[in-house]
């Protein structure tokens, strides 16, 4: 087997994720594209973990592998808390384009950046 | 390790009396008094047995504090002269506070007024007897702060403040100077003792500079030009506060210095104070002439009779130059004191509100009058004699240059006598201001107690004012003679003076001549001001226009730098925190704004920059 | 080319071929279901690089839950059926990225791995996986269990209704 193969397709799969999170305007599908990112890497680990138990004197065996089980997790982690966010901004904004949501909202009063505190003239 | 008890408790006692004083309630009457005339009392007969005792030796002393090499030290210095000056500052400071007792029966700030009186003795005593030049420094600075305080008493006079501060700013001007001068001589002496500082070998150069920079100590609390603007202005202290700055305590203090430190001052400090001397002395007089106010002539009598002292130590003659500081604290606090009666008779201070007292008030009329001939120096009264031995002296200076003259022997260092002009100046201005001087008098004395009566129902004081007057008469004609005693003329280091020499007909003739001008005047005008025939009595009014010259000079030049001072302030330090803070929070706004991009976009930013620096590392590492 | 390799290189051109779909398509919902494709792939990647276990969580976890997740917040937010051509924004800075994170990662790790050929292991099964994972990493493992928990009360916080 080649290792050269399963990089390159983790090298492809990673840069088709990030062309995901950058075009995409709706917040799920910008989730699934960061899901294909994070395959990428798992593939990269899952190869790895072949690769170099074959040419190194394995330390600890099977790490690539735990450490792709604990990407997962992780993974499924950050889409619930990523999904509930959304679900949140949907219910307060009717929209899920991420580019929509307005970052320039009024400041609560009393943190008005203007006032130095250093005017005498108030 | 050891003091001089007897020397040390002289400033101790008043002090003690004055810190006690001042935790009294503030109208509290009796128990204040008590304090204040048993502390100058105390104080007088201390100084009276260090008299009686004699000149000691100056103890090892305490030393306070040491920096680094320099030890700053406690030690008395009891001479017979400043046995002499304690006996006056004693005198004049028990009558000022008898006196003050009936003066101001009526104010609501006696106590604290009393414990400043005790403080400003202790101040004026420590002074006198002080051996190094620290306390000294502390002392003549306590009398800056108490003489502000007591000229600034009476709140309900408009000028009192200003006059206060007047007094404060103007003497501690000098005081810059004298702190100087201080400095100069302690480190290079390398000792604050007056005995070490007098000792030590100074080069030329220094003793000048440190010469100089006393002198304005010295022309700051002695009133003399172009520093004598406060004195005036400071009359609007009660009188009893006049008489005390004017006679003992605080203008004293500049001419005991310059007597104590007398080998110090070389040829060049001399002539700087003998041209002060002569302008004072001249300038004071010619004032005085036309002052409608008693306690302004007063005043500036006080300033040109302070020229002559100052006078006759720039001519090297200190002996006289006491002689005449002592003869003129007793004739001086009993004018004040007695044109204080007058005042307290008649509810003004103006000359024209007076006239005809010599009747209503007998004790006042006699003992100021004793008062104005000493002032005049008709003989056989102290004034005479006492200034009549300056212009000896001056006179001794300019005809037999040279010589060394009776101030010089004592100290070890050979510091030069003022030069010959410098001489010839004190005795011609001297001689002028001595005719000036029996005008002014005279005409003081015509226009309070003679003439038409302007008072209603004038009458004698009460027995604790008329007490000093007396009491002060006694050495305003007497001192004279008694300082021919050599008990006296020794410990004031002088020759035995022979005061009936023919020059000292001159003095004499010239009082009588200005005089007589003044009642001749006043006579064939029937009552009216002598003053009016005076041609340019305006510039006398003005006092030479000395204060309006200060205020272009000086004052309005330090308003607009420190109005520049404060525009530059407002604008470069201030501008500087306004600006960093605006430009800190219009950066932090940049910032912001640029921070707010949407997701998308930061998101391409974070990891076309995440590339970026990958294929910057690739080609690096490449390579 | 040993099978392996070709088996490698067909499920890939599968895998980066569905991601594609998913990135570019103007289905949300096939975007998900083009998802699916793309994630079954990956897990036969894992079945080839004989990491078995892997490839059964990431049937579980990933086209179990995640998709089905996805699926439906699809439908909570009421996305659009059928194509839409306002998912996308200005693409070209996204081809630039894309291409050079995929071209400059391919290059570094062809670079770094060349021709070499390596001989894959036998398949490993879940006992020896499950055996150093309670072994070695017991503690990282208790830790993800904890983030899994923080994740849990996260999202529960986050859905619920702001108005109390």
């Amino acid at each position: 087997m080649h290792p050269v193969f399963p990089f390159v397709v983790a090298a492809l799969l990673f840069g088709v994720g990030a062309y995901g999170v950058l075009v995409r305007r709706n917040a799920v599908l910008l989730l699934m594209s960061a899901e294909l990112m994070l395959n990428a890497v798992n593939i990269v680990l899952i190869t790895a973990d072949v690769t170099i138990q074959r040419t190194l004197k394995p330390a600890l065996p099977a790490t690539g592998q735990i450490f792709a089980l604990f990407v997962i997790v992780v993974a499924a982690a950050e889409i619930g808390v990523g999904l509930a966010i959304i679900l949140r901004l949907y219910r307060l904004r009717r929209a899920v384009a991420v580019d929509e949501i307005p970052l320039a909202d009024p400041l609560p009063a009393g943190a008005v950046l203007a006032d130095d505190g250093l005017d005498e003239r108030s | 390790m050891s003091i001089d008890l007897l020397a040390a408790a002289l400033p101790a006692v008043p002090l003690a009396a004055a810190l006690v004083g001042l935790l009294l309630p503030m109208r509290s009457r009796r128990l204040p008094a008590i304090l204040a005339i048993g502390g100058a009392g105390t104080a007088l007969v201390l100084a009276i047995a260090m008299v009686i005792r004699g000149p000691v030796e100056t103890a090892e002393g305490v030393t306070i504090a040491e920096f680094g090499d320099l030890a700053v030290t406690f030690t008395t210095w009891a001479d017979g002269t400043a046995g002499l000056v304690a006996v006056a500052v004693g005198i004049v400071a028990t009558c000022v506070q008898v006196y003050s007792v009936a003066y101001l029966h009526d104010d609501d700030r006696y106590a604290p007024y009393a414990a400043q009186i005790s403080l400003f003795t202790s101040a004026m005593l420590l002074v006198v007897v002080a051996g190094d030049l620290i306390p000294l420094v502390v002392g003549w600075e306590i009398m800056g702060l108490c003489s502000y305080l007591l000229i600034g008493h009476d709140r309900k006079l408009p000028e009192a403040p200003g006059a206060a501060v007047k007094a404060f700013i103007v003497t501690r001007t000098g005081d810059v100077g004298f702190i100087l001068g201080v400095a100069i001589l302690g480190t290079q002496a390398g000792s604050f003792r007056i005995s070490d500082v007098l000792t030590h070998h100074y080069s030329a150069a220094t003793l000048t500079a440190a010469g100089v920079l006393l002198l304005c100590g010295v022309a700051g609390k002695s009133a003399q030009f172009p520093l004598h603007t406060w004195l005036p202005d400071a009359m609007a202290g009660p009188t009893p506060i006049s008489a005390l700055i004017h006679a003992a305590t605080m203008v004293a203090a500049g001419v005991y210095l310059v007597a104590r430190l007398f080998p110090i001052f070389n040829g060049t400090a001399l002539a700087v104070l003998a041209i002060s001397a002569s302008i004072t002395m001249l300038l004071g007089a010619a004032t005085a002439m036309a002052q409608q106010d008693i306690k302004k002539v007063l005043a500036w009598s006080t300033v040109s009779q302070l020229g002559y002292m100052a006078g006759a130590l720039a001519v090297g003659s200190r002996g006289p130059a006491l002689l005449h500081l002592l003869s003129h604290a007793g004739f001086k606090a009993l004018l004040f004191l007695g044109s204080g009666a007058l005042i307290h008779a008649v509810g003004s201070n103006l000359m024209t509100a007076m006239g005809g007292m010599r009747r209503s008030m007998p004790t006042t009329y006699i003992t100021m009058t004793i008062g104005l001939a000493a002032l005049v120096g008709l003989p056989p009264l102290a004034g005479f004699v006492s200034k009549d031995t300056i212009l000896a002296a001056a006179h001794h200076a300019v005809s037999a240059p040279g010589e060394v003259t009776a101030g010089h022997e004592a100290g070890a260092l050979a510091a030069g006598a003022a030069p010959l002009w410098a001489a010839w100046l004190v005795w011609i201005a001297g001689l002028v201001t001595t005719g000036l001087t029996g005008w002014y008098a005279t005409r003081l004395w015509l226009r309070t107690f003679f003439g038409a009566s302007a008072a209603r129902h004038p009458h004698e004081p009460s027995w604790l004012m008329r007490g000093p007057l007396l009491v002060l008469a006694v050495p305003s004609a007497l001192l004279g003679l008694v300082a021919l005693a050599p008990f006296i003329a020794e410990r004031l280091g002088m020759e035995t003076p022979e005061p009936f020499e023919t020059e000292a007909l001159a003095p004499l003739a010239l009082a009588t001549l200005g005089s007589l001008v003044s009642w001749y005047t006043w006579r064939r005008t029937s009552g009216a001001d002598p003053i009016l025939v005076v041609p340019g009595r305006r510039v006398l009014v003005a006092a030479f226009g000395v204060d309006s010259a200060i205020d272009v000079l000086v004052v309005r030049p330090v308003h607009a730098l420190a109005r520049a001072v404060k525009r530059a302030d407002e604008l470069l330090v201030d501008g500087a925190v306004r600006g960093t803070g605006k430009g800190t929070v219009a950066l932090g706004t940049l910032l912001g704004s640029a921070h707010r991009a949407g997701l998308p976009r930061a998101a391409t930013a974070v990891l076309s920059g995440a590339l970026l620096i990958a294929v910057a590392i690739a080609v690096g590492v490449g390579q | 080319m040993t099978v392996a390799d070709v088996l490698l290189t067909a499920i890939g051109a599968v895998v980066v071929g569905s991601a594609l779909l998913v990135v570019t398509t103007r289905h949300i919902v096939h975007a998900g279901l083009w998802l699916v494709v793309t994630l079954t792939g990956v897990a036969a990647l894992y079945l080839v690089l004989t990491a078995e276990l892997v490839a059964w969580v990431q049937i579980l976890l990933y086209l179990g839950a995640v998709v089905v997740l996805l699926l439906f917040a699809v439908m909570l937010t009421r996305a659009p059926i059928g194509a839409r051509d306002d998912l996308d924004r200005p693409r070209w800075p996204g081809v630039l990225v894309g291409l050079g994170t995929a071209g400059s990662l391919a290059a570094l790790l062809a670079n770094a791995y060349r021709w070499d050929k390596i001989e894959l292991p036998a398949a490993g099964t879940a006992e020896r996986i499950g055996e150093h994972l309670f072994r070695s990493w017991v503690l990282p493992f208790e830790l993800v269990g904890l983030l899994l928990l923080a994740a849990l009360i996260g999202a529960i916080a986050l859905s619920r209704s702001g108005d109390e």
